[in-house]
Parts: C-alpha cells; structure tokens; sequence
C-alpha cells in the first residue's frame, strides 16, 4: 500500500461545538490503484485529502505514507515526504504569475535542493507527460484555463511522485479538457503511482479503479473493483 | 429509437440484406445494441408490408437484398427532424420505485438512494474504462454512444444526490401534530409584534 488510513477520526473543535469530520475511516490505496471520493457537502472529503497529504493530523487513528506513519515524522521530515512523494492537484492552481510554465512545474524539486538543472529536466518531462512541452516557456497569463491546469498536474506529477492527491482537479474546466485532465491522472497511475480523487462529479469518479462514499465522516458505501467492459456489454444484451 | 428506423437509416447508404444490415446496425452503435438475425427478419417484413421497403431480386449466393422506396426514405426524413419525446419513453421505475420507498413504511430511503448510486457509479466505471480504450479517431461515433450512456448514468447520480439531500431535510407529516398554530410561526410573529 502506498497510502494507508487505520481507523482515522478527526475532530475539530471539542465540548458541544466539536466537529466529526472523520470518524474511524480505514482506507488503502496500491501501486496503480486509483480511487475516488464522493460525499455531500461536510462529508469529510477534504478533510480525508488533506490528512492523506499531510496537511492535516488525525485525532486518531494514523496515516501511512509508503509505510511511514505520517505522526511518528516531525515536521521536517514531514515536509520533506510531502515535497518527494506527494503531488497535488487542487482546483485552484497556485501556479506563480512570475514563473514560465517550465519553472512552475520545477519548483518543487528545487524547494526540495534539487539543482536547477535538474529540476527543469524533470520538468520538461512532467510537461511532455501533460502535452505541454513546446509551451515550457510561456507564463500563466499566456496560457488557456486548460493549459494551465495542466501545468498545475505537471508540476504535481514531476519526479517521482508515488501518491498523487487530487481535489476537484477539472474545476471550472470544459468536459471535454476535464475529461483530458483526468486521462492525466489516470495515465500517472496506471504507470504505478497511487491516486486518491475527491470529486462530486460522478462522471469524474468513473475514471477510478474504486469509488468510496462518505457521509457524515464514515465510509458508507464502496463500489466493487471494475470488470473487464466486455460483461457490462453482454449484460446489456 | 426503434429498430425499425435504425433499418430504415442503413438502407439509406443503399440496398442491404439481412445478415449485411445486423453487421451495419452494430458497427454503428458501437454493439451497444446487439441484434438476433430473427428481429432484422421481423423487421423487415413489417417495413415491407408498409410498403417503406421493397426486396430485390435475390443475389447470387441467394441472399435477398431490400431497398428504400420513397415512402420510407420520406420516414426516415421525418425520423432524422423529429426530437425525441421523453414521453415515448419507458416509465421510470427508479423514480417510482423511490416514490414507493418514501411511502411504504420500514424502508430505508437513503439505503435505497445509495445502493442505486454505487450500482450507477459501477456502470459509470465500466463505460469509463470502454471509453479510455477507445483513442482512435475513427472511434468517435462509438465514443460518442459512450458518451451518451456516460451523460445519462450521470444525470441519474445526480439526481439521486438532489434526492439525498432532499430526504435529509424532509419531516414526514406527523399525523399526531395538531394542524394550527406552529410554534415557530408564534415566535416570528412575537418578534415582529415586539419590534413594532
């Protein structure tokens, strides 16, 4: 398992006010292993992202990260696993106005001390991975929305990101380049990274392996692994 | 859609028989829609006694093709302009099954609106991983049927999240509560009669 969730709650608050964002969840997520995470509004979504990046401690239970409890690190080393191992794509970019395409993508490989040199050969690769490598050059502004956010998976995907945490990624994105983000993030992982999804887009979560449902912080429902398409034809039959 | 205008379409292309319009019918629905022989035959005998198709003579390998006469190429025309009513459709038992739920007493609706939407999601999958095998640009017309299928089984989560969130707010009528005088509505009305 590259990411795992035993029996994390998490609370916010305490007394009368508290709030159960998460209450004993268990969650796996393999090498090559896609899975999405749906739920209402509160459910627990985000909260079960950024737990799984780091970003977040849980009131109990623990978060692994290629076997490493995320609780027993401390805050260095913890920075230093979300820089190496864990991209992130969320639905607004973050990407710097100042920085070219290229120089975004590499940033964090050279936050990490990475050579500049290197760190921008990575980056070109990450930005071929994405089909953006003849605009390495360009700056935010001279890009589409859609070009843009994948510069934004670029750079989540660039070195060897083991788990890849995505939150509504397509954002305000057309279906047609939403759908392209998502061939992206499911490209990454069938070459045998872990990705965790969280969307209320049900045609977004089909592109997972496993879609998990939360509600009220407790994992309600969990699709079965995909059969071959071949049955869902003569099913219909 | 019927069969029988799907028949009507191919012949359009030209004269066809039997085994050649189940192949063409597939290949255009992407084998969305599997035909048997019997309902290509059936078919076609009912077009050709409303007169929109006439056979020709056989072939050499004694197959009997079929042609659009004008009256069928007019109804295939009409087909091709008319919008699909919703009406035509089948009920929708989902929806009537929910209805039902709601109602009868000892149901879990929200178990109910789940087990629906994990199952619709499931097939959301599966379409999805059709599609991602399908990258060919010659493919379009069958990812587009996908596609198709995709928009549908979506708008179903979807409206079955609106139902969630509807039952989260609903109070079934207590047959117990008196009819007047909602406490609430006295409250607001103190308030204003205060403010005043």
């Amino acid at each position: 398992m590259i990411l795992e969730l035993r029996g994390v709650h998490r609370t916010h608050g305490t007394g009368e006010t508290a709030v159960h964002a998460l209450r004993g969840v268990d969650l796996g997520v393999a090498p090559g292993e896609l899975v999405a995470v749906m739920g209402p509004s509160g459910s627990g979504k985000s909260t079960l992202l950024n737990l799984a990046g780091g970003l977040d401690s849980p009131s109990q239970g623990a978060v692994l990260v290629e076997g490493e409890v995320l609780g027993d690190l401390n805050r260095k080393q913890l920075a230093r696993m979300r820089r190496r191992h864990v991209g992130y794509v969320f639905q607004d970019l973050n990407l710097l106005a100042s920085l070219t395409a290229v120089e975004n993508a590499a940033l964090p490989l050279e936050l990490d001390g990475m050579s500049v040199r290197k760190a921008r050969k990575l980056a070109e690769a990450a930005l071929d991975e994405v089909g953006l490598a003849d605009l390495a050059k360009r700056f935010p502004d001279e890009m589409s929305g859609g070009q843009q956010q994948r510069v934004a998976i670029a750079r989540a995907l660039v070195g060897e990101r083991r788990l890849v945490l995505a939150d509504e990624p397509t954002g305000a994105l057309d279906s047609a380049t939403g759908e392209a983000v998502l061939r992206l993030l499911r490209n990454r992982v069938d070459a045998g990274s872990a990705g965790v999804l969280v969307t209320h887009e049900a045609r977004h979560a089909a592109w997972a392996d496993r879609v998990v449902f939360l509600r009220d912080g407790v994992v309600v429902d969990t699709t079965s692994p995909v059969g071959e398409p071949e049955q869902l034809l003569e099913a219909k039959a | 859609m019927s069969i029988r205008h799907g028949l009507l379409a191919l012949l359009e292309r030209g004269p066809m028989y039997g085994y050649q319009l189940r192949a063409a019918f597939e290949e255009s629905t992407g084998a969305t829609w599997p035909l048997n022989i019997g309902q290509v035959y059936t078919t076609l005998s009912r077009l050709e006694r409303d007169g929109l198709v006439r056979p020709l003579p056989e072939n050499d390998g004694g197959q009997r093709p079929y042609e659009l006469t004008d009256l069928g190429r007019a109804e295939i025309t009409v087909w091709f302009v008319t919008p699909i009513s919703r009406t035509d459709r089948p009920r929708d038992e989902l929806a009537i099954k929910l209805a039902l739920a709601l109602t009868t007493p000892g149901v879990d609706v929200r178990a109910v609106v789940q087990t629906q939407r994990t199952a619709t999601i499931q097939t959301l999958q599966e379409l999805t991983r059709l599609k991602s095998r399908s990258d060919e640009p010659g493919d379009l017309s069958w990812r587009l049927i996908l596609d198709a299928m995709v928009f549908q089984a979506e708008s179903e989560v979807r409206w079955l999240d609106h139902c969630e969130a509807s039952l989260v707010r609903y109070r079934p009528p207590d047959p117990a509560a008196p009819t007047t005088a909602a406490p609430e509505g006295a409250d607001t009305d103190d308030r204003t009669e205060a403010n005043r």
